[in-house]
């Protein structure tokens, strides 16, 4: 077993090797990487509530495009953000998204659950229905093209230096993620998803726990949102479509859901499969459909998991595998 | 905005509700019975209008086209229930078909990247298949499998992993073009009622969704094997308990989804056309059909089409900029005051 320090500095040391290598590679890597860093802050934020909290949101696409489209309108509109004020629109795409998890959160929060994931796929819905039809305000299916890129100084139009920026708000984001996962709010977030009544037995109020992590979450959507809304230099309704809330959701659960960086790693390879591997071939989506499938199979507790999977076949050679262990645990969660 | 207006409206709106009664009753019961939310339904909606136009193309026939794409759509839903969906049986039949699509998958991933190697013939193109596959049907041996059920979300990821497989293999056969299905030509007439034109077609829709709609209810509250697969619905564990044969029911429930929702295809494509992303425009209808009116319950699916249908219509017709948010935002009230549904059982 290897220390959480030693954890935390293998990943410091990962990231700086990233950061490093990928300004010296071709300009297409680099573009990809911005872009993908962006669903990684977004899928991070999806592990905050599933893999910390148990709780499967199916519609956090919608946060995600609601700080994309903020971005877009107040660029285009408005001349807005394109110079320092960027800042600004960083901290109102961290609201926007934080306050439409807090209006959706009022709804969402009651259910658990299958009922949760349709609440939230419904919620989810209502804002892809408003960006594909409000036509005035959206452009509808052709979306907001962002002409420019903002410029304080530092002219954030060259493709390195916009790498940097995103790679400092996808850094930071880690690592805010991770002081709360393992805060004392953190740990009671994994006691919900344990056991909730437990939790509530023990006096704690979890439905104020779960909203607050389901606006951290949004927050962190708005924010992926404006980063992609400058990166692509286009939002449309595609944006936030339903595969968008799926995709976040598998590459938690492909990278291992409850581990931040394996949220990281799954938001690499699903990004990877859907931008990379579609300009190679033209059926690239057999590859990501195959993702899902041997990932939900076999693979549950995902690629982090695989470590532990390995171990523990090495010590109890014959009983093979963690089945029987996620079944005690699936009885255990069932409440009684 | 006269009368005429409301009554043309209610109409398209009642015989859109009559479509996405087939879709959405389908994925009500698979939900009620296997408590399995199916997200590959929406391209067994897609797939039953791609078949059907094979069909068409082949024989000329469009009647021979509906029973033809329902049935084949249904077998594929059989197979990916018995095959996918429950880990219990078929565990070598599915390790042979995961590690020959894998093979496959490596052999055109190696002529992508390598295409002399593979080069015009299919022998070295099969040997590549054949080598990968036996190497990950020896892995996938040796891992076992974590029973899916009970775990709602790795279902809805596994059928959508299944819908972009679905996707890419419609694109394949069937091309990137939008195309139609021409119903038989008597059914391309209008009826004129009170000097209102209805065309004949939409008419059709809503007597097939009565016609199945009402012989489904027979069959649900008259006979003795609606009553298991009611049981079902109510409490899985008990109908087992009782000697039910909740395993059997579940295949034919499932089978009669993907039916239902292929045939929904067949009618659906003559005026919506049939195209890549059909599935995924589906899928959330069909969703709010069924949350609206209740997993699980027939009627509730009714009710649910027919608000779903008609909120949508009215919606573009009178508030275009927020319609679909009309059609959502109802849902999530519903499932915020009331769950299982307005007629839902829980």
């Amino acid at each position: 077993m290897v220390s959480q320090q030693a954890k935390v500095l293998i990943v410091a040391a990962a990231l700086l090797a990233f950061a490093y290598i990928v300004p010296h590679s071709g300009s297409f890597v680099i573009l990809l990487a911005t872009r993908a860093m962006a669903f990684a802050i977004l899928a991070m934020s999806v592990d905050l509530l599933l893999g910390y909290t148990g709780l499967s949101s199916m519609g956090q696409a919608a946060y995600f495009g609601v700080g994309a489209y903020l971005t877009a309108i107040l660029a285009t509109k408005m001349h807005f953000g394109l110079g320092w004020d960027f800042w600004l629109v960083v901290v109102l795409g961290i609201l926007i998204g934080a306050a439409l998890a807090a209006f959706f959160g009022l709804f969402a929060i009651r259910a658990s659950g299958v009922y949760f994931l349709m609440i939230t796929l419904a919620l989810g819905q209502c804002v892809w229905g408003l960006a594909y039809r409000w036509n005035s305000l959206t452009g509808g299916d052709n979306g907001i093209n962002i002409s420019a890129r903002p410029n304080f100084g530092i002219d954030l139009s060259n493709e390195v230096t916009f790498f940097y920026l995103a790679f400092a708000f996808f850094a930071v984001s880690m690592a805010l993620m991770y002081l709360l996962v393992r805060s004392p709010f953190g740990r009671s977030l994994a006691g919900i998803r344990e056991r909730e009544l437990r939790m509530q037995i023990l006096g704690y109020n979890t439905w104020l726990h779960k909203y607050i992590i389901f606006i951290v979450a949004g927050g962190f959507g708005g924010l992926a949102g404006v980063l992609w809304a400058h990166t692509n230099g286009h939002v449309s309704p595609e944006t936030l479509v339903l595969t968008t809330s799926v995709d976040a959701l598998l590459m938690v659960v492909l990278g291992g859901a409850g581990t931040l960086v394996g949220a990281v790693i799954g938001a690499g390879i699903v990004f990877g499969l859907r931008e990379y591997l579609s300009t190679l071939v033209p059926w690239w989506q057999y590859a990501l459909g195959g993702v899902y499938v041997l990932t939900i199979l076999y693979l549950p507790s995902g690629l982090m998991g695989i470590p532990a999977r390995i171990r523990q076949r090495l010590a109890t050679p014959g009983k093979n595998d963690v089945s029987t262990e996620l079944k005690t645990k699936q009885l255990a969660s069932e409440p009684s | 905005m006269n009368t005429q207006f409301w009554v043309i409206q209610a109409f398209n709106g009642i015989s859109y509700g009559a479509l996405l009664f087939l879709v959405g009753s389908g994925l009500s019961l698979i939900f009620g019975v296997m408590r399995i939310v199916n997200l590959s339904h929406g391209a067994y909606f897609l797939w039953g209008g791609y078949i059907a136009l094979s069909v068409i193309a082949a024989t000329g026939s469009w009647a021979l086209s509906l029973p033809v794409a329902a049935l084949a759509v249904a077998a594929i839903g059989i197979a990916m229930e018995r095959l996918f969906l429950r880990s219990e049986g078929f565990a070598i039949l599915r390790n042979v078909v995961i590690a020959l699509s894998v093979g496959i998958l490596v052999a055109l991933a190696v002529s992508a990247r390598w295409n002399d190697f593979i080069g015009a013939g299919w022998t070295r193109f099969g040997l590549v298949t054949a080598g990968a596959a036996v190497v990950a049907y020896l892995l996938l041996s040796r891992i076992s499998l974590v029973p899916i059920e009970n775990d709602v979300l790795r279902q809805v990821l596994l059928t959508v992993g299944f819908a972009f497989l679905f996707q890419q293999a419609a694109l394949d056969i069937w091309g990137g073009n939008n195309m139609d299905i021409t119903p038989a030509a008597e059914l391309s007439t209008s009826v004129v009622v009170g000097g209102i034109y209805f065309p004949l077609y939409r008419v059709f829709m809503i007597a097939m969704a009565l016609t199945i709609g009402i012989a489904l209810w027979l069959v649900m509250e008259k006979t003795r094997m609606g009553a298991a697969v009611r049981a079902t619905v109510d409490d899985a564990q008990m109908a087992r308990g009782v000697g039910i044969d909740t395993n059997r029911i579940s295949m034919l429930i499932f089978a009669l989804g993907a039916f239902l929702a292929a045939l929904g295809g067949v009618i659906g494509g003559a005026f919506l056309g049939i195209y890549p992303g059909l599935d995924f425009e589906m899928l959330p209808l069909a969703f709010a059909v069924v949350i609206i009116g209740g997993m699980g319950s027939l009627g509730g699916a009714a009710i649910g089409a027919l608000v779903v249908g008609l909120a949508d219509n009215f919606g573009k017709a009178l508030f275009p900029e927020v319609s679909y948010f009309t059609l959502y935002a109802p849902m999530v009230l519903i499932l915020a005051v009331k769950p299982t549904g307005l007629f839902g059982r829980e």
